[in-house]
């Protein structure tokens, strides 16, 4: 396993790599003089000077993608003119907030959207099944900020339960229940399209398994149906349901925008709305590279949990 | 296509999708020819009005801006945008996926890992990326939700390219001369068309969704000019004092978005063969039964007595009778052979005993099955449960497919086990080696941690075999156990399960289409033929005289040793299909010496001798126990 894991980091490489020459060129799109574009308003002669001195921005593409690169891969993500500070530096704070608000939605997600895909597929036809194929329905078409919006007046303004929106109290403790109760709104919204693309997902899925001899086999020999189900044919499920959980895991890394946005979420989605807004391009640049080059690695552990799932995959 | 639409009209929801849609198309092509207030105009004065004030149906914003008029302004921006975000990145994609499908080789490679390398990318995150290059913008928005979907075009019309790349019509062209462009152009893209204008309308929802999205965040249409998502960001400000500005907008993404994804199932659903045939429901626990008539009761007091069995797969209208009305029973110690060719309805015989004939679409219509003196048809799920795998074990044909892929053997063994008794798992493992040995699987203490796929398909048997043997039963159904295995190894199974039979006095019905088979194990023998019994007898007896001509036909099918895989073709024709089976004998189409009186009605079985019964109106070899 140990071999595999190395195996796979190794292959990450190249798509790190890609996605550094993507984000590359698409910055290279920015009209005008880089320099005078990054800086902004703090485009005096000597800022623009330096800043063509440590970027490379007087010379060609290639080698001006390589200084980038290696300023990178030595930490150095440049510097947000509008924060004063280092790009790495401000990613690094915000980053926290998302993976805690992301990584319990892809949590939430996971869990509801296989119960619900597995309870449709056992019921199939049956009444639980219509009312969650309505409800998926619904799910995959509500904007997540507009649910959001509708979330925040009718939980947190008319009914009270939870507070309108930030990570934390202005004043008062900073424990985890607070910090539950200020999550548990925007993780469920940020969820509730990716439930419905699994739910539906592992739906089908299961229905394929069901179908399967193996499944006849478990009932010949008088395992119990709710064994069946839950073991037997969600396990072989999950072959094909594990790759869309990590391409849903993207669309909520990168669906925390909206979300972050709606709740005051202090986020990296938030500061990169901020930082578009400002024409910060190093910040949104170092900001991008970041969350792609995170995604990428939390596709190995989908690999990883593959495999560890499949024995029948080489590892 | 006329039946396409047709299906697409049956189902409701995508009717409701497509009315939903046509409604708000219609009046997003109509709003400039409506009276409606001028979207823009700003009046202070009227902030915040309800709705269904007077003069603003639908209220007005924080600039006292008409709603309605912007909303509907808004709606036709919306749509405009996500349907040309829809155009060009299917046009972009799709050339590219042509391209490359057409091309192959090095083009197709550099091509299709720069497209895994897009979608390496969490795609908000490269939409946003993109506008923050070309800076906030209603066209920048476009041009960024459109590049983000070009990927997705190019990946899908790629395969089908792929596909007709390699077709006869491209290198008859080819040949003729004509060139390249010609080629894409004239004859791969009339046959990509349709392909990419269903992916557009599956994604046309998901593009108005993300331009809406990045207006909401301010970085796609900017004022006064607006579409829904910014009317939403807007009114984002006013959601707790004055939430109907943010409701009208949002609750108009979400009809929008909703309709087109009703209307896009039902497309897809329409296009899905699979659908039609009911081959995507799943198999209940439990044979459904709905019995028609009386309950037999049990003509004998054998250990397992099927009488007058009677069952049927229902598709849509039709009815499979796959078996009708089937007599049999089998004692303790005794080895009952069940033969026919596929579609006999031998299979789906023994499956009905314990409730296992996968259902929908199967249905137990008729008879009864008397287990140990109690009918078990229609019996409640739990008795059914307790009775499987504790006193009735099946075996199956095909190990690698009937054992869980993922799961040990030893696992799965254990599980047989404690699925009946609660013993400790060290126990239960410990009584799975034995299993194992028992049929005779070298190294078993090492074996039992193996998957399916790492044995060989005898020993994989072998554990099928550990599995039903595991509780003791009393009767083991064997369904071809051995038809996926070769001859020695086949050999092996029989010696085993005879062995087993021998020491543990235990009932087996064995199903197979080879009479070779039946020879070495069992001591009576039942012919079925299109669902019925055909000829039944002491396995020698029949074997020595056949009175059923389809019986002398099956033997004749036995292979000489070395004379490799037996031939069931060998009997011309097919066996009738269990819809609609003719009148009189089912053989009678394949019979050589089948007369008028055949086919004019019911045959039934009538014994010849002891022990021995044939369906035949002119059956052969019947000598001195004729009666
Ligand atoms: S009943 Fe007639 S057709 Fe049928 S098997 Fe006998 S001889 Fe042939």
């Amino acid at each position: 396993m140990t071999g595999y894991i190395l195996k796979r980091l190794l292959s990450a490489i190249p798509v790190l790599l890609g996605i550094s020459v993507i984000v590359f060129a698409i910055m290279a799109l920015i009209p005008g003089d880089p320099a005078t574009a990054i800086l902004g308003s703090y485009a005096t002669p000597e800022n623009v000077e330096k800043l063509n001195r440590d970027l490379g921005l007087d010379q060609g593409f290639v080698a001006r993608y390589f200084i980038w690169l290696g300023n990178m891969l030595q930490g150095d993500f440049g510097r947000s003119f509008a924060l004063n500070r280092p790009v790495l530096d401000e990613v690094l704070d915000r980053f926290g907030a998302t993976l805690i608000l992301a990584g319990s939605s892809f949590l939430l997600c996971s869990l509801l959207g296989i119960a619900a895909g597995v309870v449709s597929a056992a019921r199939q036809y049956g009444l639980a099944d219509k009312a969650i194929t309505f409800a998926v329905l619904l799910g995959i078409s509500i904007p997540s900020f507009f649910l959001g919006m509708m979330m925040i007046l009718i939980f947190a303004v008319q009914l009270r339960w939870f507070p309108v929106s930030g990570m934390w109290p202005i004043y008062g403790d900073r424990n985890l229940p607070v910090l539950l109760d200020h999550l548990a709104m925007p993780a469920f919204a940020l969820s509730v399209v990716a439930t419905g693309v699994i739910a539906r997902l592992a739906r089908s899925a299961m229905l394929e398994v069901l179908r399967q001899d193996f499944i006849r086999t478990a009932r010949a020999k008088g395992v119990n149906e709710r064994r069946v189900i839950w073991r037997h044919a969600l396990r072989a499920a999950m072959v094909s349901i594990i790759p869309i959980l990590g391409i849903q895991a993207g669309f909520v890394l990168s669906g925390a925008v909206y979300i972050e946005m709606v709740f005051q979420w202090p986020g990296v989605g938030r500061m990169l709305v901020d930082a578009i807004l400002k024409r910060d391009i190093l910040l949104v640049q170092g900001g991008v590279v970041f969350i792609a080059a995170c995604y990428v690695m939390f596709n190995i552990l989908v690999d990883v949990a593959q495999a560890l799932l499949d024995p029948r995959i080489k590892t | 296509m006329t039946a396409f639409l047709k299906l697409l009209a049956r189902n409701r929801l995508a009717l409701a999708g497509l009315v939903m849609i046509g409604i708000v198309v219609l009046l997003a092509l109509l709003t400039p020819l409506l009276p409606l207030a001028d979207p823009d105009v700003t009046r202070t004065a009227d902030r915040f009005k309800p709705p269904f004030s007077e003069g603003a149906l639908l209220g007005t914003d924080h600039l006292g801006r008409d709603l309605l008029s912007r909303l509907l302004w808004g709606t036709r921006l919306s749509l405009a945008m996500g349907l040309a975000a829809a155009i060009i990145a299917a046009t972009l994609g799709s050339a590219i996926g042509i391209i490359a499908g057409y091309f192959g080789g090095r083009t197709d490679n550099i091509i299709m890992r720069g497209v895994d390398m897009l979608m390496a990318f969490p795609y908000i995150l490269l939409a946003l990326a993109i506008v923050a290059a070309l800076g906030p913008g209603l066209m920048n928005a476009l041009i960024a939700v459109a590049a983000v979907n070009v990927p997705f075009f190019a990946r899908n019309i790629r395969g089908i390219t792929v596909g007709i790349a390699h077709k006869e019509f491209i290198d008859a062209a080819r040949l003729a001369g004509m060139r390249d462009r010609e080629i894409i152009l004239g004859e791969v893209l009339p046959n990509v068309l349709p392909v990419i204008v269903i992916a557009m309308s599956t994604t046309v929802g998901w593009m108005i969704l993300e331009t809406a999205g990045l207006s909401f965040l301010g970085l796609g249409s900017q004022p006064p000019q607006a579409d829904l998502g910014s009317m939403l960001g807007e009114a984002r400000s006013a959601l707790i004092t004055n939430p109907h500005t943010s409701i009208v907008p949002g609750a108009m993404i979400l009809i929008i978005v909703m309709g087109i994804n009703l209307l896009g199932d039902g497309i897809r659903d329409a296009l899905d063969p699979r659908l039609k045939s009911g081959a995507l429901s799943r198999p209940m626990a439990a044979t459904t039964v709905d019995r028609q008539g009386a309950v037999p009761a049990a003509r004998t007091d054998s250990l397992l007595d099927i009488t007058g069995l009677q069952t049927e797969f229902r598709v849509r209208d039709r009815q499979y009778k796959a078996v009708g009305g089937v007599d049999l029973h089998v004692k303790k110690g005794a080895c009952l052979g069940i033969i026919g060719e596929s579609g006999s309805g031998k299979s789906v015989t023994a499956l009905s005993v314990m409730g296992l004939v996968a259902s929908p679409p199967g249905v137990i219509t008729g008879g009864a099955v008397h287990f140990d003196g109690k009918d078990i048809v229609g019996a409640p799920y739990e008795v059914l449960r307790a009775l499987r795998g504790r006193r009735v074990a099946y075996i199956f044909q095909d190990p690698l497919a009937t054992l869980h892929p993922l799961y040990r053997v030893g696992d799965q063994l254990i599980e047989a086990i404690q699925s009946h008794e609660s013993v400790p798992r060290s126990a239960a493992r410990a009584r799975a080696i034995d299993l194992l040995k028992s049929v005779r699987i070298p190294n078993a203490e090492s074996r039992i941690d193996s998957y399916p796929y790492e044995m060989s398909g005898g020993m994989r048997q072998r554990v099928g075999i550990a599995m039903a043997l595991a509780n003791d039963p009393d009767v083991i159904i064997a369904d071809e156990p051995t038809t996926a295995l070769d001859v020695t190894v086949q050999a092996q199974i029989l010696s085993v399960l005879s062995d087993l039979r021998r020491e543990r006095g235990l009932a087996i019905i064995f199903i197979t289409h080879d009479f070779g088979v039946v020879g070495q194990l069992c001591d009576s023998v039942a012919v079925m033929y299109a669902g019925r019994i055909v000829e039944q007898g002491p396995t020698g007896a029949v074997l020595r005289n056949p009175q059923h001509p389809y019986t002398s036909r099956l033997i004749d099918c036995v292979p000489t040793l070395g004379g490799g895989q037996r031939k069931l073709a060998a009997i011309p024709g097919l066996p009738p299909v269990v819809d609609n089976l003719p009148a009189g004998c089912a053989f009678a189409a394949r019979c050589d010496k089948a007369q008028a009186d055949c086919r004019a009605g019911q045959i039934d079985l009538l014994a010849t001798g002891p022990d021995r019964r044939v369906r035949c109106l002119f059956p052969e070899n019947v000598t001195e126990h004729s009666i």
